[in-house]
């Protein structure tokens, strides 16, 4: 569907290359016109206004932007929008279908794993890179697969909890 | 025929929060995720110098960016008189920089921008020219008789003192130390820490011609005190300021201040006439927001040879940065340090306390400290620890002889507070049994025949939450009461606003659950709104972990006037005087015959359609509540580590808490809130500083050098609980925010120096970080002050 | 947090990239990014143009050669090599560093190539490349050259190659025996750079050492190559002596700063032990091999 009111610029500055991205996001194909600066957060939360995915740090550290890259965790906010170009980004905002939740946003509502939130997503999205290879890992195993999300709220031993009760979820035995 | 409370999801429930459908959705509403039109992105231009003047600002690169709509400076704010604010502590703060900057990251300019990106470019574009003057960078510095004046722009202050303050018995202090058998001395620096919650501060001015009403979103603990301290700065009338605060990545104090960003974001869009977002970026959090400690001790303690503390001083030095911005009881210029030792029975103590000025970013009163008590409990808890080795007493034992017994309450402490309750020793005896105290004592001594280095560490505390009475408690001179507001529809369904403003602690979920309790209306039938100055009833916002202890009292007093008026209404229902109305969760019954009677939604249906003669009609009311006291959780935390000797690298085997906060409305949001504290203690202890080299430079102003801890370090914990409901809190309720990261420094440190203690070493300031542990450890000196940071050249 | 403006190429082919390096002054190779854009949003790197190699294919496989080299691709990503059992299988020093590259989010996009092309002191990887004497495979518009790791990085962030080239693949020469080793890294948390790094490479016939090598981390202005404490590992059996001595001649070679991390002579003295106990773990795992 294309916007037959948005407002364009009334002039372009042919000394600031722009470039037409597509992104293939939670499933769906979407486009913007961009500078190759952007970085994919904010492609993701100003140009296709999912702010689900958070920025929390400024040195690649914190990991609330984290999102799922072709499948793979990826740091959103240390990834040009540009590189995204003809692949599929999942976000938060991808984990539920219209019937359900997924067994990780079940998790962290029954374990107690999130209090502010705003680690939440990225956190979640880093357990189901995890459990989409390994659904059944230790507590040790999960402590290291999310070692690279920093949360301050929680002390991390709920959500440990959450993502091994969404491995128990996803291997049928809940 | 009551209803069942756990059930309808009342006390003691641990029913699911009602605020994570939408966090775990990715549909929070956090500050940057709101976009209005129109929107204009701010930057802040930061001073690279820790004390210079400023002599010329050149911004005429930045305008020629195009996409650039304003640069604003000092110059610009100090010709609308906005160059300076006031702050909540009686002093002033410069919003951008004019004569000079007084600490490294201070705001220069704002740049304002059609995208962040352009704002950005023009943040570097921008030429100042700095003059550097000698920077302060510690307390000693700043006394110095010739050191340099960094607060030369208010008038009268001739030195860089901020206060002089004292309390307790100078003179029954002095003759209990005279009398003493033995005196223990410690000296120790509580490291400069910053809350850093996830999501930095920021705000969306929006100043509206058409109606002259300032709309501000805004990350803010306190949304009431900042409407007043904008309208104050702003010369705005109150009623045209609406402050949202929605929903808030985490606060732990640091979100309660004024910062000059919000000031800014303000002008700016007055100026413009759109609204103005500005985010900062984590360096500028860490960099210039409200850090939390940086205090040092002098501690001393008077003994008797069998284990008596007979008396206590303690002498602190507090660096407050470059201007005295906390939020704290204004009568309290050193927070509530002198809560320290309320849960021993010492008949004398005297503290002195002065505050300096630094080239540093301002604060000290943040990150989860209930006004400086993190302070106060890891400097009693550091004294108890070498007072029981300097007499070669057991840790356990010694606290044993000090600790007040359960049945001398009320006790005044040695500083003067009221305790009312508590179960000290029995929670040490839980957290002892529980740690398996003896058996690993038993293991440390074989360990150590071969080379291998384990300790224990214990912390008792009792600590005042719940600020705070009008009598003693004020900021700015407003009473620090709160607030509830409840209207029960005509279908029994509620509304409940509150004067607090959740960061995470689950305010939706567990202030339902009061309501519940006192109503039998079921907690899912009750929602709850916070954080918009419009619509929410006054309230001094949630910090200090005061939400559960005076917003939490206030939901029970609303709901009990509710109550009232809907026994009343009953009684109209079932034809009975007032007197023969019965009340059961749920339901009013007549005496006498229980199965007449009507529920709840019944009383909630008749207030809109048949109320008695001469009653209004509507089910709603409000309650401002000011707490009788403060509210003494207590809690015993124990650490077992081992050291490796050679890497100086120290693991937790096991971390035992045992917490005491009252009646437990959400047992499992307690359990969360202890496990979050308990992190923040690990992190203290283990890695988390900010320290400034002698030029002034910042390190610790990014994720880089400011450490925190993943899942992978930060340990399990096992908690247990002792409930001694707080005898004036409408349902027994305590504070609980804070505590672990009140009382856990303490056994983490204490249990590294345990296992150390016996190679000479008796302190070593925190952070814990391998190589100072490893230096401890070869020399067996105590390692004091900040990591170091020297650069070879 | 905000980039500067680049011009932004996409080549599909290394010889596209290859002439885009040639015609551009400014102009940086992109593969992972997740050194070079943190460096870019502070600004403190703002090249003109930025050359993204990750749609070039045939850069990203990894493994043995018939002659027991092993070559790892410009795109390897570190968590590949992370859950590689052909790389545990052939290359134990390698193996054990990777988780302890940066932490697992960065590990997926950051690459092994990039890493040491990166040249940073504190780059794990260059450690482990220095104890293997490892090459790096250049292309320029002339053709390619062998470029040997301990000739590769010419000062921090400072490598020898030539603007218009790219490095195509690192080579790690083949054992005569069997591979042993480990890297140990002190970090005060994951993700932080090491406060010391040590790579020990040990090519094993029995329980006699062939040939060694030990590249240390963070302590030197670049990585630095204990070359005389990994000789004095050369014909031993690992006896108690050798470990000690090795240890205290690998210290020697470490050049550390005292920072905030530590002071040199703590550095120095987690550089000994680590060498040590690595070089005790080898010994117990070959026993166990025997």
């Amino acid at each position: 569907m294309t916007s037959l009111f948005e407002e364009v610029p009334v002039s372009i500055d042919n000394d600031i290359p722009t470039t037409r991205v597509e992104v293939t996001v939670n499933g769906e194909r979407r486009a913007a016109e961009i500078e190759p600066r952007l970085l994919l957060a904010h492609l993701l939360r100003n140009g296709f206004k999912l702010t689900g995915t958070h920025t929390g740090c400024d040195t690649t550290n914190c990991g609330a932007c984290t999102v799922l890259l072709d499948g793979e965790p990826v740091k959103s906010c240390t990834v040009f929008a540009v590189q995204a170009n003809g692949h599929e980004v999942t976000t938060v905002e991808g984990l539920a279908s219209s019937e359900q939740l997924h067994p990780i946003q079940e998790g962290f509502k029954d374990e107690h794993g999130l209090q502010c939130g705003f680690c939440t997503p990225g956190m979640m999205l880093s357990a189901v890179a995890l459990l989409n290879e390994n659904n059944d890992p230790t507590e040790d195993e999960v402590r290291w697969a999310l070692s690279g999300n920093l949360c301050r709220c929680t002390g991390y031993q709920n959500i440990v909890k959450a993502v091994l009760w969404a491995g128990a979820k996803m291997r049928g035995e809940q | 025929m009551a209803l069942d409370e756990v059930k309808i999801g009342g006390l003691g429930s641990s029913r699911k929060r009602v605020e994570d459908n939408r966090f775990i959705r990715g549909r929070g509403n956090y500050v940057d995720d709101v976009v209005l039109p129109g929107m204009l992105y701010m930057e802040i231009l930061r001073s690279p110098l820790a004390h210079a003047k400023i002599k010329s600002i050149d911004t005429s690169a930045a305008y020629a960016i195009p996409g650039m709509r304003m640069v604003m400076t000092g110059e610009m704010m100090a010709a609308r008189n906005l160059a300076w604010m006031p702050t909540l502590s009686y002093d002033t703060q410069a919003v951008l920089a004019t004569d000079k900057v007084r600490f490294q990251g201070q705001e220069v300019c704002a740049v304002i921008a059609d995208d962040p990106y352009i704002a950005r470019d023009g943040v570097e574009a921008i030429v100042v020219d700095y003059e550097p003057l000698p920077p302060i960078v510690n307390p000693e510095q700043a006394k110095a008789p010739d050191a340099p004046l960094i607060r030369d722009d208010k008038v009268g202050q001739n030195d860089n003192v901020v206060f002089d303050w004292e309390v307790g018995d100078r003179e029954g202090t002095d003759r209990a130390f005279a009398e003493a058998d033995k005196i223990s001395t410690i000296s120790m620096h509580y490291p400069r820490s910053h809350p850093s919650p996830i999501e930095p501060c920021g705000s969306i001015a929006d100043y509206d011609r058409s109606t002259s009403k300032l709309t501000v979103y805004m990350t803010t603990q306190a949304p009431h005190i900042i409407r007043a301290a904008v309208s104050l700065v702003a010369e705005i009338p109150e009623h045209m300021i609406r402050i949202i605060s929605p929903d808030l990545g985490g606060g732990f104090g640091n979100k309660v201040p004024v910062y000059p960003g919000y000031v800014m974001s303000i002008l700016a869009s007055i100026l413009l006439e759109k609204p103005v977002k500005w985010i900062e970026d984590k360096t500028g959090n860490l960099i210039s927001t409200g850090f939390g400690r940086d205090v040092y001790l002098k501690g001393e303690m008077a003994l008797r040879n069998d284990g008596k503390i007979l008396g206590v001083r303690m002498h602190t030095d507090s660096d407050h940065g470059a201007f005295f911005s906390d939020a704290q009881p204004s009568k309290f210029k050193i927070g509530l340090m002198h809560s320290a030792f309320a849960c021993y029975d010492v008949p004398t103590a005297h503290l002195t306390a002065q505050g300096v000025y630094t080239n540093k970013a301002p604060g000290g009163v943040a990150y989860r400290c209930s006004f400086r008590v993190t302070e106060a409990m890891y400097f009693q808890e550091r004294m108890v620890q070498a007072a029981a080795d300097d007499l070669g007493m057991d840790q356990a034992e010694f606290r044993r002889i000090n600790l007040v017994k359960d049945d001398d309450f009320p006790k005044r402490t040695p500083f003067g507070f009221l305790t009312d309750s508590g179960q000290y020793e029995k929670c040490l005896q839980i957290g002892l049994d529980a740690i398996g105290y003896d058996d690993f004592k038993q293991q440390q001594e074989e360990a150590r025949k071969r080379g291998r280095l384990l300790g224990i560490g214990i912390s008792t505390m009792t600590e005042p939450l719940g600020a705070g009475n009008s009598r003693e408690y004020d900021i700015l001179g407003i009473k620090m009461f709160d607030s509830a507001e409840l209207r029960v529809h005509m279908t029994g369904k509620a509304i409940l606003r509150t004067g607090a403003k959740t960061q995470g602690q689950g305010h939706e979920t567990t202030w339902a659950q009061i309501v519940a309790h006192e109503l039998g209306i079921p907690a899912e039938d009750i929602i709850v709104e916070e954080g918009d100055t419009d619509t929410a009833p006054f309230g001094m916002g949630t910090y200090a972990s005061r939400s559960t202890p005076v917003a939490g009292a206030a939901v029970s007093m609303v709901s009990r006037k509710i109550r009232a008026k809907a026994r009343k209404i009953a009684a109209h229902l079932l034809e009975v005087s007032d007197e023969d109305i019965e009340w059961e969760l749920g339901r009013f019954y007549v005496r006498g015959a229980q199965d007449r009677g009507v529920t709840i939604q019944e009383c909630a249906m008749a207030a809109y359609s048949n109320v008695p003669d001469g009653m209004e009609p509507g089910l709603e009311n409000n309650a401002y509540y000011d707490p009788p006291n403060l509210t003494w959780p207590f809690a015993c935390y124990i650490a077992t580590v081992e050291v490796d000797p050679e890497t100086g690298v120290w693991d937790v085997l096991r971390l035992v808490a045992v917490d005491d906060c009252g009646v437990r409305i959400n047992p499992m949001i307690v359990e969360g809130q202890i496990m979050g504290g308990l992190t923040e203690a690990y992190a203290m202890a283990n890695m988390q500083f900010i320290t400034f080299d002698e030029d002034g430079n910042c390190v610790g102003s990014n994720y880089m050098d400011y450490l925190l801890p993943t899942a992978w370090e930060t340990p399990g914990f096992e908690l247990h609980e002792v409930v001694t409901p707080c005898p004036h809190h409408p349902i027994g309720a305590k504070g609980i925010g804070e505590c672990a990261t009140v009382g856990g420094p303490a056994a983490f440190v204490n249990a590294v120096m345990n296992a150390v203690s016996h190679l000479g070493v008796r302190n070593i300031d925190m952070p814990l970080l391998p190589d100072r542990v490893y230096e401890a450890v070869q020399t067996g000196n105590d390692i004091s002050g900040m990591p170091p940071v020297k650069t070879d050249s | 947090m905000y980039p500067s403006r680049f011009n932004y190429e996409a080549p599909t082919t290394l010889d596209e990239a290859i002439a885009i390096l040639s015609a551009n002054d400014d102009a940086k190779v992109l593969a992972g990014g997740q050194s070079l854009i943190p460096m870019m949003k502070l600004r403190f790197a703002n090249p003109a143009t930025l050359v993204d190699i990750n749609n070039i294919p045939g850069l990203d496989t990894h493994g043995a050669d018939a002659d027991g080299s092993y070559r790892i691709g410009a795109l390897c990503r570190h968590a590949h090599l992370e859950k590689s059992t052909t790389l545990a299988d052939h290359q134990p020093l390698l193996a054990s560093c990777a988780p302890l590259v940066a932490d697992p989010i960065v590990r997926t996009r950051g690459t092994f190539v990039g890493s040491v092309c990166h040249a940073d002191p504190q780059g794990d990887w260059a450690s482990c490349m220095v104890a293997l004497n490892g090459s790096i495979t250049a292309v320029g518009p002339t053709g390619s050259r062998s470029i040997p790791v301990k000739e590769f990085v010419s000062g921090p962030f400072t490598t020898v190659l030539a603007k218009d080239e790219i490095a195509t693949e690192a080579v790690i020469p083949p054992a005569t025996g069997t591979r042993f080793g480990s890297y140990l890294k002190l970090e005060r948390r994951v993700g932080d750079f090491a406060t010391a790094g040590v790579a020990v490479a040990l090519d094993m016939t029995g329980q006699t050492v062939n040939a060694a090598g030990i590249g240390l981390t963070g302590v030197g202005a670049q990585t630095v190559d204990a070359a005389d404490a990994a000789a004095a590992l050369t014909g031993s059996s690992l006896e108690s002596n050798v470990i000690e001595h090795v240890a205290n001649l690998a210290a020697e070679a470490a050049t550390p700063r005292s920072d905030h991390r530590g002071s040199a002579a703590y550095k120095k003295h987690v550089v000994a032990t680590f060498v040590a106990r690595i070089l005790e773990n080898a010994k117990r795992s070959e026993l166990q091999v025997a």
